[in-house]
């Protein structure tokens, strides 16, 4: 077998024969082609990542188990996680964005969690982009279109039938994702603590069980010719890696194991996603400390005469590995045969050997195929440091500030480009199972409350929220990255909840592009100073490179996932349907700075210039007033001013109450579009209270314009902004919702 | 004996056909005037053991009526049934 | 005899179903106590009501509905209807019931090939079932759907014969699915069998801002009540 066709390089061939002493087997070889891929190995990320903070009083889990696990008090735990699916997406978009809502839901339940919630940040090429004049464009905007149909009805198959509500997320449209969607995907669990288990092998004499799904063709060498390389013109012939989803399969999955795990029948469950058995076998064993032996000749197959290979690298979907105490076994048979889920002992257990190096062993029967020290495949695997320069435009984009750009004739017009609403989406998604949804998507952030079936009843709720912005991390990767984390933050506190802990998903370009790799650096270095600033840890991530087409990478984007708390369910909440009446203060400075803008960007085509100052001691501040506010009652609705500044925002708290704004303060359009980071719209019918919390808190210290004023209050049929808009609420709400079904020439019944 | 099967479920005649209909309006634009009047349904490949075609298409005239189809809304066909 | 005691339903659970826990909550909120049936079950003794609940049984996969329906529960829920049992399917449990003959017609895709997860609101057509007893004709109620296949259809003689008996309980009011005549729920000819697209146990809670589905269930229970 040629080590270069599973993605091998010389040197990493070389390593191997070191550490075996002798030439690996093509077994041996896959093995290690697929644990040694970027996906599996994060060679070129580990060393960055190290940095991220991941510890705090509350974390219970953090990076690297199955799923980020925090602890929300009386006993309950909360899993996160995310991941991404891009590539397998690009290729056979239903299937690969089912398949990565399978594997994340896998990834939670595997650390004893109920899975209850989804959440997805996709991105897109434009579909919407009004110039069809040119060939490419309109051949363009129907790849992207095919794609963000074929994304959707994925997640909506699969998770509407795993029964798991997809309750939130962001998507996105930008031409850099041509060809190459962002499909990331949040799952939330809850769990009582004492149901955690580990991803780990311990026990010499343990079984390894494998349950779920027999083990086909499908997926062979997903992680290493899949996502760990670019695409080019060709990609179609590569259409044979991508897995096919079984949700049904998935749901009693789920089932069987959390029953499995309730009566304490075993000591790990590891799910298995990218590198197939090798990974999640590998990966319990150096958890655990211990060595591994399977026999393939117990893997229950698909197809018949499946090579060795081809069964330890197979993507098979649904599969779990549990490590069961023999005494065990057959109570756990008994639950799966119930939940009619096909169960195998394909293995166990070993003990270090004298040189206390554990072993991964390969038989069949008797004979013995593989033996690998299993810290090699794992551990040990080659880490990276990856030459990186700035890019040589990166000076120039600085300086091409959007203040050049010529006044809108309309910023009415304007506005309503800028409105693109998600209902098309998120009507397709079960979004209320469990009936924990507090709102319903569309708004900052998704507010559940904690109650599962094992939880009956308790009083807290959970807000999250998903963000990326690539725009801003184009034009400084390091403060694009952190006033993403601060966005993400701000969203979740605009729900009344106190920001704790974030998972991230980075999606970036090849690794081998020294600017991409500065940009990677960059973005790190900027979650975790944002994450230390406002107080953040990260419990989880996934990085995914080499998302490019023809060579053009993607802009750097990291999706940033934020859970926040809310202790007591008693406490006032959010409620649109208060806001009549109130008066909208602004929390935060009104600033001319179009920098970074989706103005800029989606009206001009402008993609140049500098990022608005961020203060993120400030932001914290505010993060800190925002939640008294919502707690004591005195806010009724908050909204962060975001993409399209404010008056996407104020057109979309307009459109998503039904009853319209008059503002009055706002008076330039770089004004009304600008994203400068840390402000918050809050709808109140005490706005003097507001005003006296915000000069009361530290919020004010250090600046001479104001920091929090009343800029207009919610009335009536219009959205009415100073002298600049005048637009009907209907057409407006119109405009939203119907952007997204317009532009695929959908109609909406 | 056993037999290879191909089955057809469609969607009785007169039944709205949404599938159908998308298809049928997508046409046009690409190309395909020559092409008309789409219907979906399903095909659903199995074997059957019996001692004689006819016995095969008596289980399979059960299988149709009490599992594979709803005959509220869909008709089957056998299309093709042959000795293997 | 048991009029101060609470009524107890029996969720009948398909691998597959997803509503059952939510279900089970939403009755509890009126009093009603409630038991999981796992469908190889071949009793529903000693109960008072049994729901179908939503969700995807046996993954949908062939039809919904098409593969529950021969679940040993099954025959156990003829005995309950033939004995005056009183059973409501909600969206799945309503495409089973179709699909076993419970109910006449059947649920077909939905018009825009989408499924459709939102409010909608529906109206009260007939009172003479228990199911809408206590509710006058012409009640509207907001409730959520939840479903890819809730596009009902039957012929032109069911459809007049379902006119006739009254047999047609909740219209959509602004039809979202292509519904046969707007069609969001009906009963059986003796009114103690309903299914409905809809899923009333979504709409009973405060904090998650709807409420009617309470309305429904509270005439139910009044009606089983008395």
């Amino acid at each position: 077998m040629d080590y270069k066709a599973l993605g091998l390089v010389d040197d990493e061939f070389d390593s191997i024969k070191d550490i075996l002493g002798r030439l690996p087997n093509n077994l041996e070889l896959a093995m290690y082609g697929a644990m040694w891929s970027e996906h599996c190995s994060y060679k070129s990320s580990r060393l960055h990542l190290a940095k991220l903070p991941t510890s705090a009083p509350y974390v219970v889990v953090g990076p690297g188990d199955n799923a980020g696990i925090i602890d929300v008090g009386d006993g309950i735990g909360v899993a996160i996680r995310i991941e991404s699916h891009n590539h397998p997406s690009a290729l056979e978009p239903h299937q690969g964005a089912a398949t990565g809502v399978g594997g994340i839901i896998r990834d939670i339940f595997s650390a004893g969690a109920r899975p209850m919630a989804l959440c997805d940040a996709l991105a897109f090429g434009e579909i919407i982009k009004r110039d069809d004049s040119l060939d490419n464009v309109l051949n363009n905007k129907r790849q992207n279109s095919w794609l963000l149909q074929g994304v959707v009805s994925g997640i909506s198959w699969y998770g509407n039938s795993v029964g798991v509500p997809t309750v939130g997320g962001e998507t996105v449209f930008d031409d850099c994702y041509t060809s190459n969607p962002l499909v990331n995907v949040l799952c939330l669990g809850i769990l009582p603590l004492k149901r955690l288990v580990r991803g780990q092998a311990t026990g010499d004499g343990n079984l390894v069980v494998m349950l779920g799904a027999s083990t086909g063709r499908d997926g062979i060498g997903g992680v290493s010719t899949l996502a760990s390389s670019g695409f080019v013109d060709d990609a179609y012939t590569k259409r044979p890696s991508v897995q096919i989803g079984d949700p049904y399969e998935g749901k009693r999955l789920i089932e069987a194991c959390l029953e499995i795990l309730d009566k304490n029948l075993i000591v790990g469950l590891q799910d298995l996603g990218g590198g197939g058995l090798t990974s999640a076998a590998s990966e319990a064993a150096t958890k655990g400390g211990v060595g591994i032996d399977i026999d393939v000749t117990a893997v229950i197959t698909r197809e018949a005469g499946m090579e060795p290979f081809e069964i330890m690298t197979s993507e098979s979907q649904e599969r779990m590995l549990a490590i069961v105490p023999p005494s065990n076994f057959s109570q756990v048979e008994e639950i799966c045969k119930r939940w009619e889920i096909n169960l195998s002992a394909v293995g166990k257990v070993t003990a270090p050997g004298a040189d206390a190096s554990p072993r991964f062993r390969i038989l069949r029967g008797k004979e013995t195929l593989a033996d690998i020290p299993v810290r090699s495949l794992t551990t040990q695997a080659p880490l990276l440091d990856r030459p990186s320069s700035p890019p040589s435009d990166l000076h120039f984009r600085s300086q091409q500030d959007p203040a050049i750009l010529p006044a809108p004739t309309s910023c009415g017009e304007d506005l309503l480009k800028l409105l693109v609403g998600n209902s098309w989406i998120y009507r397709q998604y079960d979004h209320q199972l469990f009936l924990n949804t507090l709102r319903l998507p569309g708004h900052d952030s998704a507010l559940l409350r904690l109650r599962s079936p094992d939880i009956l009843f308790s009083k807290k709720a959970v807000a999250v929220s998903v963000d990326s912005n690539s725009l801003w991390c184009s034009l400084d990767p390091y403060q694009g990255a952190a006033m993403t984390v601060a966005e993400s933050a701000l969203n979740v506190s605009c729900a009344g909840a106190k920001p704790l802990a974030l998972v991230d998903c980075l999606n970036f370009g090849n690794p081998e592009h020294e600017e991409v790799m500065w940009q990677f650096k960059e973005v790190v270095n900027g979650i975790t100073q944002a994450c230390l600033d406002l107080s953040l840890v990260v419990v989880g991530g996934n990085v995914s490179f080499y998302n490019e087409t023809n060579e053009r990478d993607i802009e750097p984007t990291p999706v940033v996932g934020t859970l926040g708390l809310i202790q007591s369910l008693e406490q006032p909440l959010c409620d649109l349907k208060q806001i009549k009446g109130d008066s909208i203060v602004l929390l935060g400075e009104l600033v001319d700075h179009l920098g970074g803008s989706a103005w800029a960007k989606v009206i001009h085509n402008h993609r140049t210039g500098h990022l608005p100052p961020l203060d993120l001691r400030f932001h914290a501040d505010l993060i800190r007033l925002l939640t008294d506010l919502i707690s004591s009652g005195i806010v009724h609705y908050a909204h962060d001013v975001s993409a399209g500044g404010l008056g996407v925002a104020l057109a979309e708290t307009a459109i998503l109450s039904g009853i319209g704004c008059e503002v009055g303060t706002i008076s330039s359009h770089g004004q009304l579009f600008s994203e400068a980071p840390s402000r918050v719209l809050v709808y109140t019918d005490q706005p003097n209270k507001v005003l006296s919390a915000a000069r009361l808190s530290n919020f004010n210290l250090g600046s001479s314009s104001p920091q929090a004023q009343v800029i207009g209050e919610v009335d009536g049929e219009f959205i009415k902004i100073g002298n600049l808009v005048n637009l009907s609420l209907s057409k407006a709400t119109s405009a939203f919702n119907l952007s997204i079904p317009n532009a695929l020439g959908e109609t909406v019944c | 004996m056993r037999f290879a099967v191909l089955i057809e479920v469609r969607l009785r005649e007169g039944l709205p056909d949404p599938q159908g209909n998308t298809i049928a309006q997508a046409l046009p634009a690409l190309g395909f005037q020559q092409v008309t009047k789409v219907t979906v349904g399903k095909a659903i490949r199995l074997f059957v053991d019996a001692d004689s075609e006819t016995q095969a298409r008596a289980t399979l005239n059960r299988l149709c009526l009490e599992l594979l189809a709803n005959p509220i809304i869909e008709e089957t066909e056998v299309l093709s049934l042959v000795a293997s | 005899m048991r009029t101060r005691q609470a009524l107890n339903a029996g969720i009948v659970v398909f691998p597959g179903s997803n509503c059952e826990h939510d279900v089970a909550l939403a009755l509890n909120s009126v009093n009603v106590t409630t038991q999981f049936v796992w469908h190889q079950s071949c009793s529903l003794d000693g109960l008072d009501l049994v729901v179908l609940p939503g969700g995807f049984a046996h993954g949908d996969y062939l039809r919904p509905g098409a593969i529950a329906r021969f679940s040993p529960i099954m025959k156990a829920l003829v005995d309950f209807i033939d004995n005056g049992g009183v059973v409501l399917g909600i969206c799945n449990g309503f495409q089973i019931l179709t699909e076993a003959g419970l109910l006449p017609g059947a649920l077909c895709k939905n018009k825009g090939l989408k499924f459709l997860c939102q409010n909608t609101k529906v109206r009260v057509c007939s009172n003479i079932s228990p199911f809408t007893a206590n509710l006058p004709i012409g009640t509207e109620l907001d409730l959520p759907i939840n479903h890819f296949s809730g596009n009902y259809i039957c012929d032109t003689d069911t459809l007049n014969e379902l006119e006739s008996h009254g047999q047609i309980v909740l219209k959509y009011v602004a039809n979202p699915n292509g519904s046969l005549h707007d069609i969001a729920g009906i009963t059986n000819l003796d009114g103690n069998v309903m299914g409905l697209m809809p899923h009333p146990e979504r709409a009973c809670d405060e904090l998650c801002s709807i409420t009617d589905g309470m309305v429904l269930l509270n005439s139910l229970v009044h009606s089983l009540d008395s």
